[in-house]
């Protein structure tokens, strides 16, 4: 079972990887995704994540349940934040734990491509100029059709 | 049912949530979006691209043609911009 938080707070990457492998050495690979907020040519002051309280947790959950039937995971965490973060902060946080690290890394990205896609969180831009809800992308929609199998 | 907005639709439409009885009209999803279209000038401005609205029942993703029921929480959003 993954472990899944939605919070508004920061979390830190080396005690998440110890929690998640604890004293478990079948593991032989643990592969990282951090999303940090990106300013875009120093213009950005900050960005507020809106997310749908209630259903965020159960899709996230649901999406890391798809990636463990898929993949021989031994441990996967995934921690997603919301409110108001300034450039440089985290706000994304997959962890995954497998004996070989193909597992590892291909659950890693498919993790984060159904999260790009499916979990509810909408993000506006506080700029210098003025505020804007960042548009969807369609490569993020492309990307989940190389998941089809 | 209990109708929620989210990101631009909830700024355009003016409300977080409103509650509702589901009309006679009202089968799918859709049929709700025509509904809702007709309730104020915000609303009709905010649902007009339906190519831009995403609607999850019971916080599950839906499409358009999803037959929806009275106690149902419907959730209307622009297309999902985390990560």
């Amino acid at each position: 079972m993954a472990s899944i938080s939605v919070q508004s707070n920061d979390f830190d990457i080396s005690e998440e990887i110890a929690a998640l492998k604890k004293d478990n050495n079948d593991v032989g690979a643990i592969v990282t995704f951090t999303g940090t907020v990106r300013d875009i040519g120093g213009t950005l002051r900050t960005m507020t994540l809106e997310h749908y309280p209630g259903m965020t947790e159960k899709e996230l959950a649901r999406i890391a349940s798809v990636a463990e039937e898929r993949w021989p995971l031994l441990g996967c965490r995934v921690i997603h934040r919301y409110g108001t973060l300034k450039p440089g902060e985290n706000i994304v946080l997959v962890i995954t734990l497998s004996a070989h690290r193909e597992a590892a890394f291909k659950a890693a990205e498919f993790l984060m491509d159904f999260l790009k896609s499916n979990a509810p969180f909408w993000k506006k831009e506080q700029t210098n100029e003025d505020n804007r809800w960042v548009a969807s992308k369609q490569s993020d929609a492309s990307a989940l059709d190389r998941w089809k199998k | 049912m209990i109708i929620k907005y989210f990101s631009w639709i909830r700024e355009g439409v003016g409300t977080a949530e409103e509650s509702l009885a589901k009309p006679g009209s009202v089968t799918t999803v859709s049929d709700l979006l025509d509904h809702l279209s007709g309730v104020s000038e915000q609303h009709s401005v905010a649902l007009k691209e339906r190519v831009f609205i995403k609607v999850a029942v019971n916080h599950v993703h839906v499409r358009h043609d999803t037959v929806i029921g009275d106690g149902d929480e419907i959730a209307i959003f622009p297309p999902v911009t985390g990560g």
